[in-house]
């Protein structure tokens, strides 16, 4: 594309898979979407996305079941299983594939959480990544002892202590630790293995980890949350940020944004891999990728899903109105809202406008006006369309690679697969074979030495973004809340 | 005509002797590898046991009671039970796996979603033994509470009270969002755009001293329903607890009339549904006939350098003296063994391939697997959602 990009070195394309959610990016009812907790699911993506040698396999995690009117919302999928626990039984089904698992720092504790990971990262032969995020609001703390609510700059103060404590807990066996030696008799090196202590402002951990060392030394540690302490968190402490900014400049800004913050930890611009998430529709020719695409769109936004995300954003019951009529002359509550375990609409009358106008200017009904303005499709095209977009959001800074959210169970990515990698390899930006064994070889990360310094305290500067500033654009699962999964 | 027995394996590192890992053919560095866990629960499988069990703990192994011991002579680390569980699952394909997860320091809500996921991804297969974490090394790693030093020649009572109180109250939070989805909620009716049917989802809105949990689940019922509850259990409180909250109890007796009175005591114990399936823990250490075995047994103290102690009986002999005592113990109310092989792979492979056959012989174990599921394997019915009669009435 830009001839700036022509004379640099092709940077490689990194590729995950992402398990469909519980967002209306799903198409439940589609005859072709099978369950969405059978093991055999899991397996039939984790290992289409291992034959497309995709770097890793990616799980979300919401902790509460979300409401809309104070009711539990039925309209798009509901349920999954427990992250890491899937993973560890997918890890017995492939051999390459990275497994990537959300977990809350919020509503865990390090010692237990740490020592999940490293025996993740054992049984998967260093496979493990950890997706931190930091969704916390009293609604989900209401399953857990912790409960509670933190404010966004505890949340991140918390999460970066998280994985610090949880990097201490996996250094505290040297690699040379477990001896096991028959010979002379000794199981470990020394009799103080894993000992640890830690006291900090949100955890105190004292006394021995139980687990090795584990092969990549650390899981790799992605992040996912969009604000300025959540950019500055994952530029201190991550080695992936999964981002919701797909589209070409929103992705370059993103990019430069936080690969910026890098140097003020010492770390490099390839130590932190960008991968926004990616929803795609294919087809023969891009024509027929369009139609396809729009027939997606018709089946994401059923009737009663678009008076929902009405819902959400006017913070009203809207049900009275008629999906395939005009937008109704009523105006959006200020305070209060309808749906709990989402991101909230932080602007209301500002999102409301912007709608009100688009559906005036293009005379759209309201269905079609949210097929309009929610998650449309970030690569619409033929295999060689979509592939060589991909590489050009890849050269242009955009991304390092992409999350890529498939709209069907299981078998979202298998055309994929078949027909748009093969043709990424062609271009010679995506590995036609793993060449190493770990996660953190497939994303060219080194295996951690030791405890990285203290991180500055993040910056608690700017007012919070609007979170609806992000629907329209590349959300793939675009409800208002804008997150992929998000349950916060 | 004999009831048949229920046999289990507890796996735990290189097996139950301290030595045991320095035994030929151990290969202690695969301790850590999926491929030791896999092998082992595939022979057990094929000796057709009804599950293994898998354990674990929220800080490392110790001689001393609370804390730890220094040595570098043996065994230390773990990996977590339930992931553990999860990664041999798909490897196998009837046989039960049941994890370890600590009632103490663990989120209810994880724990539960962690062993209904197990059951999802084994298609039926899975139980958990609940246990307690009363030390206070294994406290200071969560850094939330303060414990008084484990002492078991003086036991606090109160503490120890609490703890199972407690352990109760995390079985109940786990029982009620199990059965938080009912079997048909998933509906994906199209015409009124509803995946499933949340009148069929229910809040548990559980309330105790502990924590309080509104549900539910966000993990759709699992295949068993309700996966299997175990609990080990050497006392009234904790025999109790089994009463109580459990589906099968390990319990210690030393000889045949202990195990009588065991039986009895954890019999008369008011409980709700389903009898308890009591089962008794054995460290077996086995030989071609008993002075092979004790043969064994004594070159294994040596190399540990103590006689080997145990919380159960430690048996040493040969396997058909072996299924002598255990159709012993089942004329006193014994209904099935978690055997503790002192070394693994020598003590497993005698009971899967020579115990089992002994007792087939004698018409007290299958001659292949009956069920799909654990449950069925124990003979437990797979119950119905407490929360469905409130819908459909
Ligand atoms: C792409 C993306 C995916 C996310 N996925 C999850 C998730 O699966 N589960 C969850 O609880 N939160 C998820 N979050 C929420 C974040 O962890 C975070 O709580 C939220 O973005 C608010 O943080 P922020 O203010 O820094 O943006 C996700 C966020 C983003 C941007």
């Amino acid at each position: 594309m830009t001839t700036s990009t022509d004379a640099l070195p092709r940077k490689r394309v990194h590729l995950a898979a992402h398990f469909p959610g519980v967002n209306n990016t799903t198409v439940w009812a589609d005859p072709r979407s099978g369950s969405q907790i059978d093991f055999a699911s899991f397996v039939h993506l984790a290992r289409t996305a291992e034959r497309g040698r995709f770097d890793f396999f990616f799980l979300a995690e919401g902790l509460r079941l979300r409401e809309l009117k104070g009711r539990i919302h039925d309209l798009d999928v509901v349920g999954r299983p427990e992250s890491l626990t899937v993973l560890a039984a997918l890890a017995a089904v492939t051999g390459r594939l990275g497994l990537a698992g959300t977990v809350n720092a919020t509503f865990n504790e390090p010692y237990e959480l740490a020592r999940r990971l490293a025996t993740l990262d054992h049984l998967s032969e260093g496979r493990a990544a950890w997706n931190v995020v930091t969704s916390s609001d009293a609604f989900t703390g209401e399953n857990f002892r912790r409960g509670g609510y933190l404010d966004r700059a505890d949340r991140y103060t918390r999460a970066a202590e998280f994985v610090r404590v949880s990097r201490e807990l996996w250094d505290s066996w040297a690699p040379g630790d477990l001896v096991a030696d028959q010979e002379s008799g000794h199981f470990v090196r020394h009799g103080d293995v894993g000992a640890v202590r830690h006291d900090g402002p949100h955890f105190t951990v004292e006394g021995h980890f139980n687990v090795p060392r584990a092969p990549q030394g650390h899981p790799v540690i992605i992040q996912a949350g969009d604000s300025d302490e959540g950019r500055e968190f994952a530029a201190s402490t991550a080695d992936v940020i999964f981002s919701r900014h797909g589209t070409l400049e929103e992705g370059r800004a993103f990019y430069t944004d936080v690969k910026r913050r890098l140097s003020r930890y010492g770390r490099e611009r390839h130590e932190l891999k960008i991968m926004p998430a990616a929803t795609f529709a294919l087809g023969d020719t891009d024509e027929e990728a369009a139609e396809h695409a729009a027939e997606i769109r018709r089946l994401q936004v059923s009737p009663q899903t678009a008076i929902a995300f009405l819902e959400q954003i006017w913070g009203r019951d809207m049900s009275a109105y008629d999906p395939d009529g005009p937008l109704p002359d009523v105006e959006p509550e200020q305070e209060g809202g309808v749906s709990q375990g989402r991101v909230q609409v932080a602007d209301r009358a500002a999102v409301a406008a912007k709608w009100r106008a688009v559906a005036e200017e293009k005379n759209l009904t309201i269905r079609q006006l949210v097929i309009e303005m929610t998650g449309r499709q970030s690569f619409v095209g033929s295999p060689a369309t979509v592939a060589r977009r991909i590489d050009e959001f890849v050269q242009a800074d955009a991304a390092d690679g992409f999350i890529l959210v498939p709209h069907l169970t299981p078998g979202g990515l298998d055309d994929f697969v078949d027909r748009v990698v093969p043709l990424l390899q062609e271009r010679g930006v995506f590995r036609a074979d793993y060449e190493g064994t770990t996660l953190r070889d497939h994303l060219g990360l080194a295996v951690p030495r030791s405890l990285p310094e203290a991180a500055p305290a993040a910056t608690s500067g700017d007012a919070p973004r609007l979170v609806p500033e992000a629907v329209p654009t590349a959300v793939p699962a675009a409800v208002p809340a804008a997150v992929p999964e998000g349950e916060s | 005509m004999t009831t048949p027995l229920h046999l289990a394996v507890a796996l735990d590192g290189a097996g139950w002797h301290p030595a045991a890992w320095r035994e030929e053919g151990a290969r202690p560095r695969d301790l850590f590898s999926a491929r030791h866990w896999a092998a082992l629960v595939a022979e057990a499988e094929r000796g057709l046991l009804d599950f293994v069990t898998i354990e674990d703990a929220l800080g490392p192994q110790s001689t001393a009671p609370d804390g730890p011991d220094g040595r570098t002579d043996r065994v230390r680390g773990r990996f977590d039970a339930v992931l553990l569980a999860a990664r041999v699952a798909p490897l196998t394909s009837r046989i039960g796996i049941v994890p370890t997860a600590t009632t103490t320091h663990t989120e209810p809500f994880h724990v539960a979603i962690g062993i209904a996921t197990l059951d999802h991804v084994s298609g039926g297969r899975a139980g958990w033994r609940a246990q307690v974490s009363g030390r206070r090394a294994e406290a200071a790693h969560f850094g939330r509470r303060d414990f008084p030093v484990l002492d078991p020649e003086h036991l606090d009572d109160r503490h120890v009270g609490d703890l199972f109180e407690e352990a109760a109250d995390a079985v109940e939070v786990a029982r009620r969002l199990w059965d938080s989805w009912e079997d048909d909620a998933e509906i994906r009716d199209v015409a009124t755009g509803r995946f499933i049917d949340r009148d069929r989802l229910h809040y548990i809105d559980f309330s105790g001293r502990w924590f309080t949990v509104k549900g539910p689940s966000i993990t759709p019922r699992s295949p068993q329903g309700q996966p299997v509850v175990t609990a080990l259990a050497h006392a009234r409180v904790p025999y109790e607890f089994a009463a109580r909250s459990a589906d099968v109890v390990y319990v210690t007796p030393h000889d045949r009339e202990e195990a009588r009175r065991i039986v009895e005591e954890v019999r008369a114990i008011p409980r709700d549904g389903a009898p308890l399936k009591i089962f008794a823990d054995l460290v077996v250490i086995l030989g071609a006939d008993a002075a092979e075995a004790a043969e064994r047994g004594a070159r294994l103290d040596e190399v540990a350098g103590a006689e080997l102690t145990s919380d159960a009986a430690i048996f040493t002999g040969s396997a058909g003296e072996l299924a002598d005592l255990l159709l012993d113990w089942q004329r006193a109310g014994i209904q099935g063994y978690r055997l503790r092989p002192a070394a693994v792979p020598y003590d497993l492979e005698r009971i899967t391939r020579e115990v089992t056959a002994v007792l087939r012989g004698r018409g007290a174990f299958r001659a292949a697997y009956e069920a799909g599921t654990l449950r069925g394997l124990l003979g437990l019915p797979r119950p119905v959602s407490r929360y469905e009669e409130a819908t459909t009435s």
